[in-house]
């Protein structure tokens, strides 16, 4: 069985003690989104302000929850400031992927099989996670995966509007 | 002090390790441990009688039947119910709630009839009532909770005066606070309305006497209990139950079936549409044997102990850090402790005590409007049985020291 070191970083337990990005941004121009997990009660805020260019210039994140929910929700925060939508959209995929959600998997859009998937992945640069590396461990906390997954999946809901896909 | 010597020994998983430790089970108020006795009588139904019941006239077929009413007979005997045809078997309490809500509520109630309940609720007490509110106009008022959970009855008369139901939980599964049931029924009754009691947490831990609680219905869960999942009791007035129609509709339900129609069976049948949990109903039968011969008066003065000695050891371990939810009486509360730890998240409590084998759940509890009273969205709860003791209570308390060193700041 896995250890608590494997949960609790050094690094995250920093970021749950001095989040970044914390607070409001008005609205608008900056877009809102809210993301709620109804198991725990844990609760996020992402606000978001998009520049014409579809450059992410401001993040803040708001709400309240464990360690690992809030920690991954300032971690994604420092990381997706200063990025393009498309970017930011790119790091989604490759944190949920490393927390061992494929969302390509199942449903999808339908447009290829999945032998064409890695040629298309292989013409872009891998997506580096940085300081998100540290939350690997959650995998082996699998009652704690929707805790990681909270602020992505209420980023993804704030792109989406803010930058609806095309 | 256990309950009696070796008695967790009865229960198979308390057995078990984890990664080489211990397992500590304090989380009965989510669903209880089973004796040997019960998964005996489980098993034991499977391997010797098993036949669907009220259908067969073979061997087999009459014994299930005889296995199944005499569980319903068993249950009406535990919570002093008049007659055994009062006990209608149900999924667990949430689908007898949804029950009396779907029948009674949905013939009885409309535009501007009062349903009140507490803040102290369980969901399951409140959704149905939400529902029947968005369907029928009906209005919920709320006995308001004090800091420490339990109930301000300053303003019961207002709040009953027109109401057509009070339905209130007899024990908080979030902060154990034990409700004083024969003093709101009778002022319910007072102003005309009908009292349907919710004793999930109560029927487990203390001696329940439906008439002399003086309820019109009351239901709990068999897996809360000792009991297998899957099977919860309905109790109401057979003249209540008589009136209302039914719930479910297919078989064993009807009297007769043509192609214009159909006439309902006599109760409890009436509210148990398709083949029952007859297994189940042995199992909790079963449960309900282990607990009597426990003594239901001991195991409420042993949990009452227990939870004297939690609250004092965890205020004196962790005097600055911990803060316990509910009333400080143990006399006014059963053995649920939902506690703050700290600025440590509950969810990191439950985890770190995880590694030490301590089971405790973290969240809202399924009581949302409790939390915002409490100023609190999550908590972490520990909760006692018939099969904790002393040892299991140092065991939290020791295991949360290391929520403190991780999370000292």
């Amino acid at each position: 069985m896995p250890g608590l070191e494997d949960l609790y970083r050094e690094v995250i337990l920093d970021h749950y003690r001095s989040p970044r990005n914390r607070g409001e941004l008005a609205t608008p121009p900056a877009t809102r989104a809210e993301g709620f997990n109804p198991l725990c009660g844990d609760e996020i805020v992402v606000y978001i302000d998009v520049d014409d260019q579809g450059v992410i210039t401001d993040v803040a994140i708001g709400g309240q929850g464990c360690s690992i929910s809030q920690s991954s929700a300032s971690m994604m925060s420092a990381a997706v400031k200063g990025q393009s939508v498309d970017d930011a959209r790119r790091l989604v995929s490759a944190f949920k992927a490393m927390m061992s959600i494929h969302e390509g998997e199942i449903g999808g859009d339908g447009s290829g099989s999945n032998d064409d998937a890695p040629t298309e992945a292989g013409d872009k640069e891998p997506v580096r996670l940085g300081d998100l590396e540290a939350l690997r461990g959650v995998v082996k906390f699998p009652v704690r995966i929707k805790c990681a997954t909270l602020g992505w999946n209420t980023l993804t809901q704030a792109l989406d509007e803010a930058a609806p896909r095309v | 002090m256990s309950l009696r010597p070796g008695i967790a020994d009865e229960f198979p998983v308390l057995t078990r390790l984890v990664d080489g430790k211990r397992l500590v089970y304090l989380d009965s108020a989510n669903t209880s441990q089973k004796p040997r006795q019960v998964i005996e009588a489980i098993s034991n139904y499977y391997e010797t009688i098993n036949a669907n019941v009220h259908r067969g006239s073979y061997r087999l077929a009459v014994e299930a039947t005889a296995a199944l009413e005499g569980a319903r007979a068993r249950v009406a005997r535990f919570i002093n119910a008049p007659s055994a045809s009062e006990i209608v078997f149900t999924k667990n309490s949430t689908e007898a709630i949804n029950l009396i809500a779907r029948t009674w509520g949905h013939t009885n109630l409309g535009t501007g009839d009062v349903v009140v309940l507490s803040e102290m609720e369980h969901h399951a007490n409140i959704v149905p009532w939400h529902m029947l509110a968005a369907e029928k106009g009906i209005e919920l008022r709320w006995i308001p909770v004090d800091s420490q959970g339990r109930l301000v009855l300053d303003s019961l008369d207002r709040l009953l005066d027109g109401a057509s139901l009070l339905a209130i939980t007899a024990m908080s599964n979030v902060v154990g606070t034990i409700n004083p049931i024969a003093q709101l029924a009778a002022a319910a009754h007072e102003k005309g309305a009908l009292v349907a009691v919710d004793a999930s947490q109560f029927v487990p831990h203390v001696a329940t006497d439906v008439q002399a609680m003086g309820a019109d219905f009351l239901v709990f869960t068999g897996h809360k209990l000792l009991g297998p999942m899957g099977i919860g009791v309905l109790w109401g007035r057979r003249d209540l139950l008589d009136d209302m129609p039914p719930f479910l509709g297919g078989g064993e339900m009807i009297l007769n079936v043509t192609k214009e129609g159909f006439t309902t069976n006599e109760v409890p049948w009436k509210f148990e549409a398709g083949t029952p949990m007859v297994a189940e109903a042995v199992g909790l039968a079963a449960a309900i044997d282990y607990l009597e011969e426990l003594g239901m008066d001991e195991v409420r003065a042993h949990e009452t102990r227990l939870t004297a000695y939690a609250l004092r050891t965890l205020t004196a371990r962790y005097p600055d850090t911990i803060k316990i939810h509910g009333p400080s009486e143990p006399a006014e509360r059963g053995g649920v402790l939902s506690f703050e730890f700290g600025d440590v998240h509950p969810h990191d409590v439950a985890q770190v005590l995880d590694q030490a084998g301590v089971c405790v759940r973290a969240g809202h509890h399924c009581a949302k409007p409790l939390m915002r009273v409490l100023g609190v969205p999550a908590s972490s709860r520990a909760s006692l049985y018939v099969y904790n003791n002393e040892a299991d209570v140092d065991a939290l308390a020791d295991a949360l020291e290391q929520a403190a060193d991780i999370f000292s700041f």
